[in-house]
Parts: C-alpha cells; structure tokens; sequence
C-alpha cells in the first residue's frame, strides 16, 4: 500500500511529535512498521493523537496502535 | 530500542489475548462521616465519595489511551457500612445504600463495594441491621455490592453469622427473583476477607486500611493459556510451571505501572496490585481453559486440583517479583458463570460442587458465581458457607460463597445475567438437611496453628 508512512509521519508532524526511528518487517506474514517517536514537546494530549492515527488507520484499513515505550519497558526488563 | 518482539508480543497480548487490567478500584474510608443522624450521615458520605473519586474515570481512561492497555472497569471500595451505621440513632440503613448508588452512578463507576458488616467473632452495633437490610439494599440499588466476613483463622467461625446469611442469600436472590435473582450475585459471604481487596462483589476498605488508596486488579487468562498453547507436547509440568511464572511476570508488570500512573495523577497513594487470574464470559479468558491446556481432558475431571494448585502458585511467584505491593485474593478465579470453559464443563456435568469445593481449597478465592437450586433452604446454604468457611479458616487462607439460588428454576435449568456476569447451569446439591448444625448456633473455636500433618 502507497502512502502509509507519508500519512501517519504527517499526522505526528501535525502534533509536533519528532519521529526518531523507523523499522519495517514483515513478521507471521503481517506487514509492520514501528515508529518511535519523541512526544517530549508535543502539542495537544497523547490521547489526541492517539484517535487521530486511530482514525488514519480505519480510513486505511490497517491497525495503528499508540503506546507509551514505558508499557513495554516495565513488561519486558527488570 | 525497544526490541520488536517485545512490542509485537505486548500487541498480541492486548488485542487477540484478552490481557487488560482489570480494574482500578480506589479505596476510601468513611469513618469519618459518622454521625447520629443518618441523614446528615449519607449526606457526608455522597459528598465525600464525589469528592475524591470525581476523576477517577476519566484518569483511568486517559491511563488506557497512553498506554493502549484496556482498563475494564474503575471502581471504589469504602469502608464497612456497619461501622458507619452503628452511631446512627434509628433509621432505615438502605439509606446508606442508596447513597452509595448515587454516588456511583454520579461519578460514572459500575460497582461500589462496601456495604458490609465484619462478624467473624461476634455482632457489634449496626452489624444485624445492616446484614438484615442487605437483601432490600441489593434489590434497591444498581451498582452496590455487599459482603460479610463470618470466620477467620484467628478467631474461628461465627455460626450464628453463617446461619443469618443462609437466609440472608435466599432472600437477596427471592427480592430479585424477576431479575434473574442478581441480588446474590452481589453479595458474597467471606472467611479470612482480605481488607483491600480491588474485585468486586467483596471489595470494601478495611479499617486497617489508610485514608484513600488506589488498588489495582490484573487480569489475563487468555495469555496464560496462550503462553501455554505454545509449550510443546512433551513440555513436562516444572516447564509449564515455568511458562505461567513468565507469563503472570509481564502480567503484573503492566498492572503495576497502570497503579503507579493512577497513583500519582489522582494524588493518592499505591496500595496494591492483585494478581489474579479473573476470567470473562468471552472466548479465550478463560481459567478452566488454562487446566484444559495442561492436559486435562475437560475442567473438573480427576487431576483439576492438582493443576489449579500449580497454577496458583505459579501466578503469584511471577507476579511478587514483578509488583512493589502485591495484596488483596491474587491467584486464580474460579468463578463458574463468568467462565466459558466452567460453563462448559458444570452443563456437560463434569464440574460438580464437591469438586469446586475441593478446588478452592487451592485456589484464591471460593465458591464463586454457582447457580443453585431455587427450592434450596436457607440451612443448605448456610451449610455451604459453612463447608467453604471451614476451608478458609484451616488453610489461613480467603474462602468466598457466593451463590445464586435461582429462584423458580430446578437443576439443569439455566440462568443469564449478561455481561461480565455471564450465564450458567442450575447446579446439582444435597437436599439432606444440615439445619440441626446450623441451628446450633455459637462459634467454631479457632483451630490450631501448629502440630500440623
């Protein structure tokens, strides 16, 4: 599909979220891309940003979750 | 970097697992609201309660969006109404319910759990008013849950206490007979209650307790027994052990981060994280599917306990590790109508009572959401609570009943409360009467602690 990172990069522009790194794979045969972005001088709510990309996706038709690193972090390290 | 599997298994876990937290529930002491006027009484527990719990909602959501982890329910905890009942001079005590409804219903939560009595060693003033207004209390409100502690390992077993609940359940259940007889699915009669226990219908805020807390309860069975569904045939039981262990680490890692991140936005401190396994009606979230994982052909068949004896342990040595704070039931649910693979097995007629019995002398909690026989006397069930009390109070452990005697219906015939609450089998029981025992009254002395084989 065209567009995808063009799309939800420009969506985070529009929240000052600075995107930091992007990896893409395809993993169990399902296409992911994950983005790290710095939401330290973001403008509006997390949660803002979070309906806002989940709207990209429904338009879209692919699944886009927003999560703080912190869950994943407190998860998966000691 | 966080490491992509690490992120891709947190999502898998989220969306196909069913892993959520299960409930942010804040504690509040009321003993502060006392006063000899129970109007100006209710007055002061309304406006308390509204007041520190106004955010609670939205904080909890706004914690779900951040960190995209469902958090099912925010609920609150206060202290025993009996407690605040008893300088009351006169009036009705569902007055004290029905302000906690309001109070719930206004600041947006599903349950409010308190309206309770502790009577393990004997009544106190308000204790019987309160017990003996609870069926109306339940049949009267919406979101109010109730529960008495009739034993404890220090103190032995109240009979007379067991003996008032067998009544007492039957008519909570007769009260809301045209409701499917919900009104004994809110109330539950303990042994050894834990006093800061975040799942409902037990919760309430213990007097040992502090002025305001925030307990919260994980859940994720569907990841337990997806975790497992992984493990190779072969995979011997220490491994499996090892795998649930893993499992209810990253669990309670989630549920202590929810508690921190709750913690400190509403400006109330941490109590504790709960790590129990508490199943759902929905496919997947399910207990009795975690012991059908290990090899059991169907849950309740020969070998259940020893399963369920296993994974309780194995969910709390992950789960300790993983929180500051671990308290209130933390283990693994058995509640029959909330669980699709208990559902299964009591209507397939594998699962019995006698068998949950023995289950929950190593699970968490007791006899949980079972549907019984509308035409049961009030001595059978107080010999129930009785049984299940007795267990609690040899093992120093928490022991539950909570019943539902469906009225009109006979064994077989099928209840459905909906939502989270489920739908099960009228379940078979023994008619012979125990109401001699029962009627005995007195207290069952402590038993001993040590000299133990």
């Amino acid at each position: 599909m065209v567009g995808i990172l063009a799309k939800v990069s420009t969506s985070c522009a529009e929240y000052n979220a600075n995107v930091i790194e992007v990896t893409q794979s395809v993993l169990q045969d399902l296409f992911a891309m994950i983005m790290l972005v710095d939401i330290s001088g973001m403008k509006g709510e997390l949660s803002e940003m979070s309906d806002a990309m989940q709207k990209i996706g429904d338009e879209m038709g692919l699944s886009i979750h927003v999560m703080h690193e912190n869950i994943f972090n407190s998860m998966h390290r000691i | 970097m966080v490491n992509v599997h690490d992120i891709l298994e947190t999502i898998t876990m989220i969306q196909d697992e069913n892993l959520d937290v299960r409930t942010i529930t804040m504690g509040i002491s009321l003993l502060d609201c006392c006063d000899p006027d129970i109007d100006k009484a209710c007055e002061k527990v309304y406006r308390k309660i509204t007041t520190l719990a106004k955010d609670l909602v939205k904080t909890g959501e706004d914690i779900e969006k951040q960190y995209g982890i469902p958090i099912i329910h925010k609920r609150i905890a206060v202290t025993p109404i009996a407690m605040i009942l008893a300088p009351c001079k006169g009036g009705d005590p569902v007055k004290f319910a029905l302000t906690l409804d309001r109070a719930a219903k206004d600041v947006g939560v599903n349950f409010i759990g308190g309206y309770s009595a502790l009577v393990h060693k004997g009544f106190a003033a308000g204790d019987v008013e309160l017990i003996e207004s609870i069926p109306r209390a339940l049949s009267a409100t919406e979101r109010v849950c109730s529960s008495v502690n009739i034993g404890s390992t220090k103190t032995g077993i109240n009979l007379d206490a067991v003996g008032m609940m067998g009544r007492i359940v039957k008519q909570a259940s007769e009260l809301t007979a045209d409701r499917d007889c919900i009104g004994s699915a809110k109330l539950v009669v303990f042994c050894n209650a834990p006093e800061d226990n975040p799942f409902m219908a037990g919760a309430f805020h213990g007097p040992g307790e502090p002025e305001c807390v925030i307990n919260v309860g994980v859940s994720g069975p569907g990841v337990v027994r997806a975790a497992l569904a992984k493990a190779p045939d072969n995979a011997n039981i220490t491994e499996i052990a090892e795998i649930v262990k893993k499992t209810a680490f990253k669990i309670t890692r989630m549920g202590q981060l929810v508690a921190n991140e709750a913690s400190r936005r509403l400006g109330v401190p941490f109590g504790i994280v709960d790590l129990s396994l508490a199943p759902t009606p929905a496919i997947g979230d399910s207990v009795a599917y975690i012991l059908e994982e290990m090899g059991l052909e169907q849950c309740g068949c020969h070998g259940t306990t020893a399963c369920l004896a296993l994974l309780n342990d194995a969910v709390k040595k992950g789960g300790v590790m993983a929180s500051s704070k671990v308290g209130g039931l933390s283990g693994a649910f058995i509640p029959v109508t909330e669980d699709a693979g208990m559902i299964a097995a009591a209507r397939a007629g594998t699962l019995s009572i006698e068998k949950l019995e023995a289950m929950t002398a190593v699970c968490s909690v007791g006899l949980d959401m079972i549907v019984i026989p509308g035409d049961a006397t009030p001595e059978i069930i107080a010999g129930i609570i009785a049984d299940e009390a007795a267990i609690g109070m040899v093992n120093f452990k928490t022991t539950a009943v909570r019943v539902i005697p469906a009225i009109g219906k006979k064994i077989g015939d099928e209840l459905e409360f909906g939502g989270l609450l489920g739908s099960g089998p009228v379940m078979k029981i023994r008619y012979q009467s125990p109401a001699k025992f029962i009627g005995r009254g007195g207290q069952i002395p402590a038993p001993l602690q040590s000299l133990k084989n």
